[in-house]
């Protein structure tokens, strides 16, 4: 079995702060993987069921539908995640202020934070990994068979906790993180898929809770990364909360009433942020209108340059990464020759507008690019890593990407202050050996605090782990010499081996992360420890397709009540009743394949009926009746291309 | 004097057990990635120790190595493998980037060859003694005057006669700097084209260049600093 999984299709996802997606690549094009719904965008939102009257575990939803429930259980759903993975308790308190969930209340210090659903608890990478599952599972429907290895994007400038989180993740969700990618690095893989250029590149990536900003070289194929900065709470939600709060304000000191207290209420006025958020970046003004729960109503105009201002002091905090990144890699902005813009909040006009002063672009003739969608183009960059990995592709073969590590590692010396193993845009994989040895006689252990930072004091950077060296022979004070490997694997995840000299002893080495899951822990959390089973596999394919079967089923059923069924021909209407019981029996086997090609089969069957009942439907509406009410009476989904069509199979 | 390689011994390949020098990253028979070799940095870029370099060549060749070693070329390799080009790979990015850097690449060689270095400083009495003799007047004024120049900088006086002092006096550690670099450079040209009886003297005066090279150099990132530029 494990022949043939190392065999199957690598995938490369995208687990963002607001949306997530998969993609693959098809030939030599990278495509993204659309779900069930026809969408390529899963929104990065889990949400808790409500326990079913029968008892038993709640169901667990991803995406769309778990984001439908934002507005009647704020308490049930949790997104943006990403904010919160790998990171300790004390931090996280007051980033949840403006989030309906919070912490469990019998959170320690020291743990991993732990968010109540409902009922239930999680840790951050679990929620991650029911995202990560409901991708998984996008593929696998698609491709009809079991994948189980990927590339995982993260922001450039995740710490070494961030990015081992993202990978715990992915190994609940039963998925073998081949690599983590950086999402500007990916961007660029992206766009240098199909122009051979040669150059200097800057990729700004402003997405919903992220921001990067990473200079690479192009030549002969290798990506070489020179620099990367950023800042891993910057991002699109800091707009949503600004006007977010300044709407809360307003709401008070106008009508008196303090939505703190309404969750649903809050996430309303958040929609209705987003909303205006985004049409501002076309429109030159938007609109509040809001019902507030003693039945006023709160509205407003907020005009672009009203806009424009108000953001200014969050796009004003991606200048300064801007500025070190040109620094470290020692280049001025007129020597960058192409800049790409990734993320949804390069949307924006504002952002655009500084894009182009920091980077002097118009000035030069130079335009930002903006080709790919800025949505999907760091998952198709995943896709092309992943191709790289799979290393059996013609169009990626000759394609490297270096990519460097974004902050310094370094260990915490005498008097708290910190000894620089390993300069922050170093090359990855990059190691640093350093001796320690011990002040008093006879002492067998050594602890070694690493932390990762640009600050002089340890306690100003961040604490990644405490190693405790165990076993060392006892001898004279400072005779013992005892070498640590400290090495950052091209993950950008520190490893660190240790032995002993002088004796020939490998020092036991005692990690104590500083922030994150154990073995045990992330083994423990596995989402269902069958999920890689073929058995299963199968299984969870059968009743998918029985269950799309049925739908189809459903539909036919009630198909001679229609108008549009009588304006079908003899021959047309026997086509259809014979794929219907085709269907009706197949789905009686076990052959989960057979289902599909005959759910197929009824649906071609079915394309004629369909586009009379869409005519049947607009005409409706022209004759005066609302196309809701057109809805109800033909049944749902009236708006999809085809009435009756299940997402197309590959 | 050098950590020379020891080409008679050979060791067996993991892979075809024939036996093979160990400074080798590939089998030389079976072609499979063999351990982070013994060799110094130099020998990785299968070069001799030496101060000048071709940049573009050393690139070229880091480049050429990357495709072969880098862990993305073995993500579905044996776990030796992958093992062993992540180990190879950090040895190589680590031996580009001491090399490729004039300076790390001069620190790395002295050490290489066995010259003693003085420390950074660690304590400020330190700092004070290693001040080169013949600045020692005038970095003393220089501290005063950037001590002045953060206390207006806090009180939001402008004082534009000290900023155009400061100014100048980065100016001239500036050339200052321009001047140990070129000193170095003749130093470089020396000990590559020197022997055994010649190169210990380069050595000493590369040693001496480097610590006032990184005095003056923090020097002028002081006055940049004050003068936020």
């Amino acid at each position: 079995m494990k022949a043939s999984m190392a065999e199957g299709r690598v995938v490369g996802i995208d687990l963002g702060t607001t949306n997530s997606l998969v993609a693959y690549m098809e030939g030599s094009t990278p495509v993204v993987i659309p779900g069930v719904d026809g969408s390529n965008l899963v929104p990065s939102v889990v949400a808790l069921d409500p326990i079913p009257p029968e008892g038993g575990r709640p169901t667990i939803t991803v995406g769309n539908t778990a984001r439908r429930s934002l507005i009647e259980t704020p308490e049930r759903v949790v997104y943006s995640v990403k904010r919160l993975m790998g990171r300790g308790m004390e931090e996280l308190t007051e980033e949840l202020k403006l989030f309906p969930f919070h912490l469990a209340a019998d959170a320690q210090p020291g743990e991993v934070p732990r968010i109540q659903l409902g009922e239930m608890q999680f840790t951050p990478p679990e929620i991650s990994a029911y995202v990560l599952r409901q991708l998984k599972r996008n593929a696998e429907r698609f491709f009809n068979a079991p994948v189980t290895q990927a590339v995982i994007t993260v922001p450039a400038y995740f710490n070494d906790a961030q990015r081992q989180a993202t990978k715990d993740a992915g190994r609940m969700a039963g998925l073998e993180v081949l690599r983590l990618v950086n999402e500007p690095t990916a961007a660029a893989l992206a766009y240098g898929l199909d122009r051979a250029k040669e150059g200097t590149i800057a990729v700004y990536d402003f997405g919903g809770g992220t921001f990067d900003i990473s200079i690479l070289k192009l030549r002969d194929g290798i990506f070489e990364v020179q620099s990367t900065n950023g800042d891993t709470h910057l991002g699109g939600d800091d707009i949503d909360n600004l006007l977010l709060m300044i709407a809360l304000g307003e709401i008070f000191a106008e009508h008196g009433v303090d939505l703190r207290s309404h969750p649903s209420a809050v996430q309303a006025v958040r929609k209705a942020a987003i909303e205006a958020k985004i049409l501002l970046s076309t429109e030159q003004a938007a609109h509040f209108d809001i019902e507030l729960p003693n039945g006023d109503r709160y509205q407003r105009e907020i005009p672009r340059e009203v806009f424009d201002m108000l953001i200014e002091s969050v796009l004003e905090r991606t200048a300064g990464p801007c500025k070190q990144a040109l620094a470290d890699a020692g280049i001025t902005a007129e020597q960058i020759d192409e800049v790409v813009l990734v993320g949804g909040s390069t949307r924006i006009p504002a952002v655009r507008q500084l894009v182009n002063d920091l980077f002097q672009l118009s000035k030069r003739g130079k335009r930002p690019h903006t080709e790919l969608n800025p949505d999907e183009v760091v998952a198709l960059g995943a896709a092309v890593q992943a191709d790289i990995l799979s290393g059996a592709s013609k169009t990626t073969e000759e394609m490297l990407l270096l990519d460097v590590t974004p902050l310094s590692l370094g260990i915490e010396a005498l008097g708290g202050t910190v000894a620089r193993i390993i300069q922050r845009n170093s090359t990855i994989p990059a190691s640093a050996t350093e001796h320690f040895t011990t002040g008093v006689d006879g002492q067998t252990n050594v602890a070694i605090h690493v932390v990762q930072g640009e600050r002089e004091l340890a306690a100003d950077c961040r604490s990644l782990a405490r190693f405790d060296l165990k076993g060392i022979p006892p001898m004279s004070a400072g005779l013992p010499r005892i070498e640590v490997k400290f090495l950052i694997d091209a993950d950008g995840i520190l490893q660190v081996t240790a032995r002993e000299q002088r004796s020939g002893l490998a020092a036991q080495i005692e990690v104590k992360a500083t922030y994150g899951l154990t073995d045990e822990q992330v083994e423990s959390m596995i989402l269902d420890s069958f999920d890689n089973a073929e058995a299963d596999f199968a299984k969870r394919l059968l009743i998918e397709a029985r269950n799309e079967a049925e739908t189809i089923l459903t539909a036919v059923e009630r198909a001679p009540q229609s108008a549009a069924w009588a304006l079908l021909t003899d021959e047309e209407r026997t086509k259809v009743l014979v794929a219907r019981d085709y269907l009706i029996s197949t789905k009686q086997g076990e052959d989960a394949a057979a289902i599909r090609e005959a759910t197929l089969l009824l649906d071609h069957a079915t394309r004629r009926f369909a586009e009379l009942m869409m005519e049947a439907a607009v005409s409706t509406a022209i004759r005066g009746k609302t196309m809701d009410a057109a809805n109800e009476e033909l049944g749902e989904a009236v708006t999809a291309p085809h009435a009756m069509a299940p997402a197309e199979f590959k | 004097m050098f950590k020379v390689l020891d080409n008679a011994v050979p060791v067996a390949c993991w892979s075809c057990s024939i036996g093979h020098n160990d400074s080798t990253l590939f089998c030389p028979h079976c072609a499979k990635i063999q351990p982070p070799p013994g060799g110094d940095y130099f020998s990785v870029f299968g070069l001799q120790p030496a101060l000048h370099l071709d940049l573009p060549a050393l690139e070229h060749e880091f480049h050429k190595l990357s495709r072969k070693l880098h862990p993305d070329r073995f993500a579905r390799a044996l776990e030796n493998e992958k093992e062993w080009s992540l180990a190879d790979t950090a040895l190589l990015n680590d031996a580009y980037r001491t090399l490729k850097e004039p300076i790390r690449r001069t620190e790395y060689l002295l050490k290489l060859v066995g010259t003693e270095m003085g420390a950074p400083p660690e304590s400020k009495a330190e700092k004070v003694a290693r001040v080169p003799a013949d600045l020692l007047e005038e970095v003393f004024d220089l501290n005063m005057q950037l001590d002045e120049m953060r206390m207006n900088r806090k009180t939001g006086e402008a004082d534009p006669l000290l900023e155009a002092s400061l100014k100048e006096a980065r100016q001239k550690y500036s050339e200052m700097l321009e001047s140990v670099d070129r000193d170095l450079r003749i130093q470089w040209q020396s000990w590559d084209t020197g022997d055994v009886a010649t190169r210990p003297a380069s050595q000493k005066k590369m040693v001496a260049l480097l610590d006032r090279r990184r005095y003056l150099s923090n020097l002028v990132r002081d006055v940049n600093e004050v003068l936020g530029a």
